[in-house]
């Protein structure tokens, strides 16, 4: 018989769901930046995945399958959809990424140190909601590529082309807070 | 400018997200272009300080029970449905079980070498504490905005106890409380993290690792960590005076 040696990804619900808690509340957070929605967003996440657990086929990402469920209940909230009716629709998403994200400047005046925690906070915050997710999925829950494309339900190409903008807004916006100081 | 084709794939090679020979190529020219290199640098410890920054918001631990409750009511549900897939596949199950169970013995093992390093690598240098105070009411607040969480500490008077201070630390790049506390000339560390983010199973009665006494558990969110090379009885007294402490 073939076991294979992926990640845990068979128990009972509460013995998958209950270790991302943290993680998820943090992130509801960013996407909410409020404190009573983002629990509220995550209670509906919990009790969404209880009720769909048996439809969740052992051996897939469980991980990517629970934030999947939180951006989508997000994005269907009165704040989501407020969120994304004022965010512009991106021209071109699944081209390269344009001269526009690559910074003429290169970032090594952004020498970030925890000094300079809040304002990276806030440079964060500011960031538009579509790169805001895409960088966190990235940076803080470390996903990979294809992880993120589950998650986010988009091409692999899109990520990429997604993240590379996030990142180049964030230095932009990163550097000009740190003139300004 | 020539270094143009590096830049465009220098993210998706911090992001360990290239084919193998491509990462390659690009380790070999990093080592040769000194201004790839600071990119390189400052793309990384972008990545790091997002990292850092991010992990800012922590659920109330009457949320976490709230969602626990929800959660873990799941169980007798589907307890039926799990038992007839558990005779069915007693073998795949036991030895994902194994699996899983090594990896998760890896992983704490690991973790305790990493504490014991902290603890030890602390003693060992001049300035152990970054707050140096025997006063519960300086040290604690002394770690609001440094860490994402905050805890209560013990009135020690009438014991053998006294607090030295304490020190901002990383777990696996979570951030963390180290104290120091002394008694007779012995030091004993105590490591305070987010529950969730750093996975140990609960060590009471002074366990041995690294030749060090050991004692963990979690209360209200967080995992408590205490190392020290005093004898079991002191380990006990003092997480005993933390535990009552973060009741209050």
């Amino acid at each position: 018989m073939c076991v294979s040696v992926e990640p845990p990804q068979s128990g009972t619900f509460e013995e998958l769901a209950m270790p991302l808690f943290g993680q998820l509340y943090n992130f509801a957070h960013w996407l909410t930046q409020n404190r009573e929605e983002a629990e509220d967003l995550v209670q509906e996440t919990y009790v969404k995945a209880l009720r769909g657990f048996g439809s969740f086929q052992p051996g897939t990402n469980f991980r990517a399958w629970m934030y999947r469920i939180l951006r989508n209940t997000f994005l269907t909230s009165r704040t989501g959809l407020k969120t994304t009716q004022t965010v512009p629709l991106e021209e071109d998403e699944n081209g390269p990424a344009s001269a526009a994200t690559t910074d003429p400047q290169t970032p090594e005046a952004i020498l970030i140190d925890r000094n300079h925690q809040d304002l990276l906070q806030a440079a964060l915050e500011e960031l538009p909601l579509h790169f805001r997710e895409v960088l966190l999925l990235c940076e803080l829950e470390e996903m990979s590529y294809q992880e993120i494309a589950d998650t986010m339900a988009m091409p692999i190409g899109t990520v990429m082309s997604r993240l590379s903008r996030a990142r180049a807004a964030l230095r932009a916006n990163v550097r000009q807070k740190l003139r300004s100081t | 400018m020539a270094c143009d084709q590096w830049q465009s794939q220098l993210d998706a090679y911090l992001d360990g997200e290239l084919p193998a020979e491509s990462m390659r190529t690009i380790d070999r020219h990093l080592r040769t272009c000194s201004a790839c290199a600071a990119d390189a640098l400052a793309r990384v410890q972008l990545k790091r300080a997002i990292k850092t920054a991010g992990m800012r918001f922590t659920p109330s631990p009457q949320f976490r029970n709230r969602i626990q409750k929800k959660a873990g009511g799941a169980r007798s549900r589907w307890s039926f449905g799990w038992a007839v897939a558990t005779a069915l596949a007693v073998l795949m199950v036991a030895s994902l079980v194994s699996t899983y169970l090594g990896n998760r013995t890896l992983r704490q093992q690991h973790l305790y070498s990493e504490l014991a390093d902290l603890h030890v690598s602390t003693l060992a240098s001049a300035n152990p504490v970054d707050v140096v105070s025997s006063d519960r009411h300086t040290v604690k607040p002394w770690f609001q905005g440094k860490i994402p969480f905050t805890f209560n500490l013990p009135e020690l008077q009438n014991t053998d106890f006294t607090l030295l201070g304490g020190r901002v630390t990383y777990l696996g790049q979570v951030p963390g409380a180290h104290l120091i506390y002394q008694i007779r000339k012995h030091q004993i560390s105590v490591f305070l993290f987010p529950e969730d983010l750093v996975a140990l199973t609960a060590k009471s009665n002074a366990a041995k690792e690294h030749s060090f006494n050991v004692e963990t558990w979690t209360q209200d969110g967080l995992r408590y960590v205490m190392f020290g090379d005093v004898a079991p009885e002191d380990i006990h007294n003092l997480t005993a005076l933390l535990k009552a402490s973060a009741r209050s």
